[in-house]
């Protein structure tokens, strides 16, 4: 049996975080009633015409900058023609011969490699409305409140290799995107999408495969789960002497298998033309230039930094720069208090751990950077010790209460400054004689009795591992 | 250069139309008297002409990213077969 390799390409669908439609004045709010964000123009009424939005042009020339992209100084918008209820026009207005961006590339890390994936071309789109299918009353529901959200749609080359770099390669994009403050990069709530194109061959060949198109993955996991049963699916297909057929299949994820997508593969005919309503987009010299201007620090570049400016390893940096907000809280906090890898150890366990569970963002939280900072300094005074600060982590996170005045107000402080805990160790066992000599006698059990002493007399705030050591040199 | 009677089927399927037999082979007599006529225009030479994407000479409109609503839902839902008011009730999809 031959060693086979995949061969992946990815179309990204990012949702563009502006306030109003691409084509008409919409606004683009979540969540609202069906149908209130709609107008004549994104229901595709006659004779309405529409007018582009300068605020997604501008994020997608942002992201076509961010992805090393050539701008396309002259673009045009195009019809792509289907029959489908949530396209009330019965074409989706986006690029096809000239988009607004080609000839990109990022670069990706998986297992400790970095490789270079090449970018085809970035081009500006419409979204479509929903529908909702009700097989008891045997009709659809249409909401067009999504129709004329502007996306951009980020097609890769298939220099992709296996289900790992798909990923890394996605979660690269998101981070950027997420940088850049123009798609809020939600794969459950569907402003990030992934469709990915795959076929497999034997490691060697040069030819490509016959590939088939996967969508419905609304996580990075179901992306790598997709992508591993169809690398198995059609390997066995090729070893099994069948044939792969080229087809669009759904990723079942209750199942974890792939599918074919019922419906007829004829419907892939769009006859694009170039759409009569709207003119060529010619981007001006100086708007790229402001544009590429305020372009942020880059999550490639702050990854980079973070190694260098706090010392931080390639990991501990990697997790901190996935997320801007992560970045941010560990920038503020170490501003605060300046101990990077400290801030760094507590972030990636305690701070991602209550994240995970509350399933929340950090700008979500009440927990502040000055939280954060107060509480590795108030260990690192021997105010209290890491221990009792893992302890009441969950409940300072989850309240935002500062560090210090939980731990006063709950009586938690610890003495231990071992010379202030040896002065009491002296005075008790000054007290105690008798005691004293039957411990030397071999009443090792009566250690205790003078821990209880020590406690007794510093209200309970004695570390108890310390006032043991020191009762224990004490007594020889 | 013509249109085959298969080629008009096929389109007539990608636009929802269903054509009779008898307006099949008269749409595919018309269809290609005008694609004969529009052959007229590759006699031209064009090597150094760009390609026209848009008949108006005009440029770049864009408008600023400001919300606005000018219609009522019902207003919007008034011209609908059928609704509920809020959506837009269709034959079901899948």
């Amino acid at each position: 049996m031959p060693e086979y390799e995949s061969v992946i390409g990815l179309e990204v669908h990012a949702q563009l975080k502006t306030k109003s439609k691409i084509f008409c004045s919409c606004s683009t709010e979540f969540g609202r009633e069906p149908n209130e964000n709609t107008c004549p123009v994104c229901m595709g009424m006659p004779g309405v015409l529409p007018v582009l939005n300068k605020r997604a042009v501008e994020y997608a020339v942002k992201m076509a900058l961010a992805v090393n992209c050539k701008i396309n100084q002259k673009s045009i918008f195009a019809r792509k023609n289907y029959f489908y209820p949530d396209l009330p026009k019965g074409y989706q207005i986006s690029q096809y011969e000239l988009p607004v961006a080609e000839h990109g590339y990022i670069t990706i890390q998986v297992g400790g490699k970095e490789k270079k994936i090449g970018i085809t071309r970035i081009h500006m789109e419409e979204d479509a409305g929903k529908s909702v299918h009700s097989a008891a009353e045997n009709v659809s529901y249409v909401d067009l409140n999504r129709t004329g959200v502007p996306l951009i749609e980020i097609v890769s080359e298939p220099d992709i290799r296996s289900p790992e770099e798909a990923v890394a390669y996605l979660k690269a994009l998101r981070s950027i995107l997420v940088y850049l403050e123009i798609c809020d990069g939600n794969m459950e709530e569907g402003s990030f999408r992934c469709d990915a194109n795959i076929s497999i061959r034997p490691r060697g060949q040069k030819e490509f495969g016959t590939r088939t198109e996967l969508k419905n993955m609304n996580s990075f996991r179901h992306v790598q789960r997709a992508l591993e049963y169809e690398i198995e699916r059609q390997i066995d297909l090729v070893e099994d002497g069948e044939e792969v057929v080229q087809e669009t299949r759904l990723y079942d994820a209750d199942k974890n298998i792939t599918r074919p997508m019922r419906g007829k593969e004829e419907a892939h005919d769009y006859r694009y033309f170039p759409d009569p309503d709207l003119v060529p987009l010619v981007l001006k010299s100086e708007w790229i230039e402001q544009w590429r201007k305020e372009l942020p620090e880059l999550p490639a570049d702050k990854l980079q930094r973070f190694i260098r400016q706090y010392g931080l390893p390639v990991y501990d940096a990697e997790v901190l720069t996935a997320e801007k907000d992560l970045a941010d809280f560990f920038e503020q906090t170490v501003k605060i208090y300046n101990q990077p890898k400290k801030v760094s150890n507590w972030m990636l366990s305690e701070v991602l751990r209550e994240l995970n569970e509350a399933r929340i963002k950090i700008g979500q939280s009440k927990f502040r950077p000055e939280n954060l900072a107060k509480l590795i300094k108030i260990i690192d005074d021997g105010l209290i010790s890491g221990k009792i600060g893992k302890s009441i982590f969950s409940e300072i996170f989850n309240t935002g209460q500062d560090p210090e005045e939980y731990v006063r107000a709950k009586g938690m402080v610890q003495i231990s400054d071992s010379s202030a805990l040896e002065q009491v160790v002296e005075e008790v066992l000054a007290d105690l004689p008798k005691e004293v000599e039957r411990y030397k006698n071999g009443q090792t059990k009566l250690l205790g009795f003078f821990v209880g002493q020590v406690m007794k007399r510093t209200k309970g705030q004695a570390n108890p591992g310390l006032v043991n050591k020191i009762l224990k040199e004490k007594l020889g | 250069m013509s249109i085959s009677k298969e080629q008009v089927a096929k389109i007539a399927t990608l636009s929802r139309l269903s054509l009779e037999e008898d307006k099949l082979d008269q749409f595919t007599g018309q269809l290609s008297s005008i694609l004969q006529y529009m052959e007229k225009l590759n006699e031209l030479e064009t090597t150094d002409v760009e390609p026209l994407y848009s008949p108006v000479e005009q440029t770049t409109v864009l408008r600023e990213d400001v919300v606005e609503k000018k219609f009522k839902r019902e207003e919007l839902l008034a011209n609908a077969p059928e609704d509920d008011g809020q959506y837009f009730i269709v034959p079901r999809i899948i």
